[in-house]
């Protein structure tokens, strides 16, 4: 099933001819509009005149998540607050916040092209999808909202959380569809398990997953704990949230929504093209966005683009499902986590020292992170009740700060591991 | 249809275009919107071969016509009807139109000819009423009426319209769109320059937005009838629901 086929399906040279346009009307917008990118086409003396073909977008700026920290909140929109009807912010954490914002237009073209990712997981006017994304800030619950409404999907609002309140609703409301991150799809299968309830005897057919990296083998666990077709979609909030790209039916990658998006795929060292068909970081400039256009955008999500065509008959390139990130940020249950941020709230606290180690496990399909830290001597050998104290301090000012529980386990001085140049701060043990 | 990519043109040492992309698909109404002065006139009559681009490509029916003349235009099947309808003021309504239909009796005879103006009666009775009146006495819509008609003499592919709300009552600018809107019904594709942006917006199934000869958004006419910018220097309203 196909939203939007004669879009979707469109021939390669009319998918260049309306990039081309779409990129240079957007650069011209941006270079007007948004101070910050005049300065930078500027430094770099680009004109967007120059632009002639869709290569010459390497000669363009690319835009890093600093940037618009640096322009927090409202610096890198393209139109004025009062033409903005939406705002959305990374799901990142309270301190350090990018702010997307959204015109009339931009949330219809958003819906649209969520449209065409659930459509393409199987999900028609007839389901009923439940959606179990976070809503508020967060881009992933009403993005999926949003598209699931324009095709006339019933669709029950349920956000994140509260896994036995999420299986009664399945059960009683006879979902079909099922919108999370897909670890948790394995956490509701494993709880409907304790339950005592078959999940064979639901009404679930579709699972439609992002949020976070998976891997294959766990796609073959979920279809035979839930009995469901799972697919992945993949989105980041700076861009626009989810519906940037997303699985069909044939699970062999994911669409890229190419007449919105300009996908590159980059060494992150280099920074030059990595040859066809190689891993790289994903890079995207969007070409439609009003409120907040993105001008080669560093996802610093690794992924590569898959060769030969899809038997849908989708006509856009697919992207192998993302594999990792070129930085090294944490995504713990669908939160994104910098080291830096729990070295930065360890320091606040009086009496540790700057050694720390974050052990990152799954368990149960649910992930789990401990924090081991360094205290001195004398804390460590008699004062119990400070030592408690401490935990606790540490403990309230993670989970306040970056939105997630986090175990904080105090270790004597010099006994984690020191290593030559760069610490090894974070042991994912999980595998994916 | 046409597909025009970096395309750079204006007169002397003045740049009006700066390097315009745009495209027409066969069966479309496109309409290119902007102020006076945007440069709308100056692209059509680079695409009609009556100004010669400085640099970009241009293609017609796949055929590169970066360097076509006017005849030769007119000839492949892309016409425009001029602003200000500049028809033959001392000819009747009738030479008016066996002019334009000259290329088709050269291809295809008189018959052919014939039936051609028969549909321009039919599209437009008020020509047949006046088809031997002088083509000056006509009114205002009337005239615009015949540059359409003669245009479509030629059996054409493309139809290039300038501006033809300019200087008609309200009234009659709503007949002239009904019939452009008809074209397309027809099977033909329509190449719209506009002032009257809702006017040309609320017909056609795509727009570009010219200003200072730079294209600053194109999109669906749906999209651009609710982009703000839009709203605010060319449909001349603040952001209303």
């Amino acid at each position: 099933m196909l939203w939007e086929p004669d879009k979707e399906c469109i021939k390669e040279d009319d998918l260049k001819q309306l990039q081309l346009e779409r990129l240079q009307s957007t650069l011209y917008r941006v270079g007007t509009h948004v101070p910050f990118y005049r300065k930078k086409f500027a430094e770099l003396r680009v004109n967007h005149d120059d632009i002639h073909s869709l290569d010459d977008l390497r000669r363009l700026p690319f835009t890093v998540k600093q940037d618009l920290r640096d322009n927090y909140p409202y610096g890198l929109f393209a139109v004025p607050l009062r033409d903005v009807v939406r705002v959305h912010a990374s799901s990142g954490t309270t301190g350090q916040a990018t702010v997307v914002g959204y015109t009339k237009n931009d949330i219809r073209t958003w819906s649209n092209l969520v449209a065409r990712i659930i459509t393409a997981a199987g999900v028609g006017k007839n389901d009923v999808i439940q959606i179990a994304f976070g809503y508020g800030l967060f881009t992933g619950g009403f993005g999926l909202h949003y598209g699931a409404e324009l095709i006339g999907t019933s669709v029950i609002p349920i956000s994140a959380g509260n896994t036995k309140r999420q299986i009664q609703i399945m059960q009683d409301f006879k979902s079909t569809a099922l919108v999370s991150t897909p670890s948790y799809s394995l956490v509701l299968a494993d709880t409907m398990m304790d339950m005592g309830i078959n999940p064979s005897g639901l009404s679930l057919r579709y699972g439609l997953f992002g949020g976070e990296p998976w891997s294959e083998a766990m796609r073959q666990e979920i279809h035979q704990k839930l009995g469901i077709l799972a697919t992945d979609n993949y989105g980041l909030s700076e861009v626009m949230g989810p519906g940037i790209s997303g699985e069909c039916q044939e699970c062999n990658g994911l669409h890229i929504n190419e007449d919105h998006f300009l996908v590159e795929v980059l060494d992150p060292v280099t920074l030059e093209p990595v040859p066809e068909g190689e891993v790289g970081e994903l890079v995207i400039t969007t070409l439609t966005k009003e409120a907040f256009p993105m001008i080669r955008y560093r996802s610093r999500d690794l992924s590569r683009i898959l060769p030969g065509t899809c038997p849908c008959g989708r006509s856009f390139k697919r992207m192998e499902r993302v594999m990792g990130r070129s930085d090294d940020m944490l995504i713990i249950k669908g939160v994104n986590i910098f080291p830096l941020q729990i070295e930065k709230a360890l320091f606040e606290v009086e009496g540790t020292k700057p050694h720390y180690q974050i052990i990152v496990e799954r368990e149960h399909h649910a992930d789990r992170v401990t924090v081991l830290v360094e205290v001195t001597e004398s804390l460590f050998s008699d004062q119990m009740k400070k030592q408690r104290e401490i935990v606790d301090q540490i403990k309230r000012r993670l989970s306040s700060q970056l939105g997630v529980n986090i175990e904080v386990k105090l270790v004597e001085e010099k006994t984690l591991e020191r290593s030559e140049g760069k610490a090894k701060r974070v042991i994912d043990k999980r595998s994916f | 249809m046409l597909t025009i990519r970096n395309l750079e043109s204006g007169y002397g040492q003045l740049r009006v275009l700066k390097n315009i992309s745009l495209h027409v698909r066969s069966g479309e109404i496109v309409a290119i919107i902007g102020a006076n002065g945007a440069g709308k006139t100056t692209l059509v009559h680079v695409v009609a071969g009556l100004l010669k681009p400085w640099r970009g490509d241009l293609f017609f029916q796949e055929e590169d016509i970066t360097r076509t003349p006017a005849e030769v235009m007119a000839a492949l099947g892309c016409v425009l009807v001029p602003e200000g309808r500049q028809v033959f003021a001392s000819m009747s309504v009738e030479d008016n139109l066996l002019l334009g239909g000259s290329i088709l009796r050269k291809r295809n005879g008189t018959a052919a000819l014939r039936s051609q103006m028969e549909q321009q009666y039919a599209r437009f009775p008020v020509l047949q009423a006046r088809r031997s009146q002088l083509a000056g006495t006509l009114s205002g819509g009337e005239q615009q009426m015949l540059a359409m008609a003669r245009a479509l003499m030629a059996k054409p592919r493309l139809v290039m319209m300038d501006e033809p709300s300019t200087g008609l009552a309200p009234l009659i600018v709503r007949e002239i769109f009904t019939i452009i809107a008809q074209l397309r019904a027809e099977g033909n594709t329509v190449l719209l320059i506009e002032q009257n942006a809702r006017a040309a917006l609320d017909i056609a199934d795509r727009g570009y937005v010219l200003e200072t000869g730079k294209i600053i958004v194109q999109g669906k006419a749906a999209e651009l009838l609710a982009n703000n910018d839009v709203q605010r220097a060319y449909l001349g309203r603040e952001q209303i629901g």
